[in-house]
């Protein structure tokens, strides 16, 4: 049998040929790219792309509009985890240690009356009532990876807006350097608080700049809907470039401190879980790799797991607020 | 009731004549029927394969939750665990309960344990390291709970080739069960792989459930061992 090298045009079979609509998209493209403008316009159409994936509502709950982010890093353009594994499949140790266990339990969680106390170095000390706080800012959409310190991830619609918004009214004074967030620990709603796994309340924080930062969201809903219980409704906070035990769920204070806060998984294995827990491929876990993590409802059961990206793919935006920090220290 | 009957599960008492726990305890022959009936083996294996099974239809259908591979992983574990408890509660039941006949089924039940801890390690090796031979070895050395597990199964592959009534033979009945007497160790190692793991989340109620159990079967061990090491002392 003969090898030929290349027969450029030379089909046998009438399927092999590119249809012709098709292959004058790629000359659209071409010339779009000529143009210097491909870049622009592929984020267009993929955004769009996005955009078409969120607009279905699951139907369970309350809508949520919103518009959609104009925050750098705010819209990834990859896959949405779908709806029941995100509600469905998480950690909120206050319903109990499985991973099934929030979406089981959290059903005899009230969310109504529900306030939010604001408090600590601050000028404009208050206790916000949820419904002030839903109408603070202007709601967004955001599409964030969520990174588990466990090894998996998700791609999650979230609504909210910038906490930046609510630090900004109630003015930080000189001392305010740290941020506590304090979560609900309520015994009668949540069967998970009487174990001993952890200190109650849960409580985690921020350094007052990563606070500020606009991709930090106070987030009130999901998949244009308001928050389920299990995903830490009425309000919780959402930190995408650190892993996800940092982003505080249900939370019914923010402290403005000066000291690092010490919070709940730092005091339960302080050498294990650091006050950062930026996400950090390079940096293991004492007892595991944080090389790569498996993406839930879209790698396939025998698919490799995928490479975890440094801050979790935001270093762009955020890297530089760890400037010349060692991140093996800080971990 | 000696070494070489319980580890010859083919031979077993065919008449109730030749049990006296037969004679002596209503129902007793009825329970052995049952024990001794030819269905009884096939009967068992089925019943082994249902979790198994149940796993790949919930692979297959997509039934297993939002991280299907863990499911798996996990799952595979725990069915290890129990059929350690169960192989290990053969003998303490059969005594307990004067039936010689449960020995007809450890064999299968040891086995079956060896099976599912053998796709225990591969789900772990497939689904979670995609077979990286370096990076499994490098889990292997990171994480002791890993390590653990690993020498527990690696501990339980000799016992699963000498299943067999040659190997019996061939080795001799005394130093044959020296060697299957290995499975103590084994059981142990398994719940510290087990402890290990939950660790993490500081979540012990079911390691202490499984611990409460294998405590209870290597106990009766203990005492039935010391109890026969005192008579034997005191003659």
């Amino acid at each position: 049998m003969h090898f030929h090298e290349d027969q450029g045009f030379v089909h046998r079979v009438a399927s092999e040929i590119t249809p012709r609509d098709v292959y004058d998209q790629r000359r659209t493209l071409l010339k779009a790219l000529a143009a210097g403008s491909g870049g622009l316009a592929l984020a267009a159409w993929a955004g769009r792309d996005a955009l078409a994936q969120t607009s279905a509502r699951p139907g369970k709950l309350a809508a949520l509009p919103s518009a959609r982010t104009t925050t750098p890093g705010g819209m990834t353009l990859e896959k949405l985890t779908p709806y029941p594994d995100v509600t469905s499949y998480n950690n909120f140790y206050e319903f109990g240690t499985d991973k099934s266990d929030p979406a089981r339990h959290a059903g005899a969680l009230k969310t109504r009356p529900w306030t939010v106390s604001v408090e600590g170095e601050i000028r404009k000390p208050r206790i916000y009532d949820i419904e002030e706080l839903l109408k603070l800012g202007a709601m967004e959409e955001r599409i964030y990876r969520m990174r588990c310190v466990e090894g998996w991830s998700m791609v999650i619609p979230w609504i909210g807006y910038s906490l930046s918004e609510l630090i900004k009214r109630v003015e930080p004074t000189g001392n305010a350097k740290y941020v506590e967030f304090v979560t609900l620990a309520d015994q009668k709603m949540m069967p998970g608080v009487g174990s001993r796994v952890l200190q109650w309340p849960y409580v985690e924080g921020l350094r007052l700049d990563e606070a500020m930062n606009p991709l930090t969201l106070l987030t009130f809903g999901l998949y244009g809907e308001v928050l389920p219980n299990q995903s830490g409704a009425p309000v919780r906070a959402v930190v995408p470039w650190k892993y996800g035990f940092k982003s505080g769920k249900s939370i019914v204070a923010i402290r403005f401190v000066e000291k690092e806060p010490r919070t709940s998984w730092n005091k339960a294995a302080s050498s294990e879980y650091g006050f950062y827990s930026n996400v950090n491929p390079a940096v293991d876990h004492p007892r595991w790799s944080q090389a790569s993590e498996r993406r839930i409802g879209e790698d396939g059961l025998f698919q490799k797991k995928r490479a975890t990206l440094m801050f979790n793919g935001y270093e762009p935006q955020v890297g530089q607020m760890y400037a010349g920090m060692d991140l093996k220290k800080f971990f | 009731m000696s070494a070489m009957s319980s580890v010859r599960p083919d031979h077993p008492i065919r008449t109730t004549a030749d049990d006296p726990a037969a004679t002596l305890r209503p129902g007793a022959g009825k329970r052995k029927s049952a024990l001794l009936h030819p269905a009884a083996k096939p009967t068992l294996f089925a019943l082994c394969l249902l979790p198994f099974a149940w796993l790949l239809y919930g692979a297959w259908a997509d039934t297993l939750g939002a991280n299907p591979a863990e499911a798996l992983i996990r799952s595979t574990g725990d069915w290890t665990l129990r059929f350690l408890c169960a192989t290990l509660a053969i003998t303490p039941l059969r005594q307990w309960f004067e039936a010689p006949a449960l020995a007809r089924f450890r064999r299968m039940l040891g086995l079956f344990t060896f099976f599912y801890v053998v796709m225990h390690f591969l789900s772990y090796a497939w689904l979670d390291q995609s077979f990286d031979l370096d990076a499994i070895l490098k889990d292997i050395a990171k994480r002791p709970f890993i390590l653990v597990g690993t020498t527990g199964l690696l501990l339980m592959a000799p016992l699963a080739a000498t299943s067999f009534n040659r190997a019996i033979k061939a080795m001799g009945a005394a130093r044959w069960q020296m060697l299957h007497r290995t499975i103590y160790g084994i059981a142990l190692l398994g719940l510290l792989h087990f402890f290990w793991m939950r660790a993490a989340k500081n979540d012990f109620a079911e390691v202490a459930m499984y611990a409460a159990i294998v405590c209870v079967l290597l106990g009766y061990r203990v005492k039935r061992w010391n109890s026969q090491r005192s008579l034997a002392a005191r003659a």
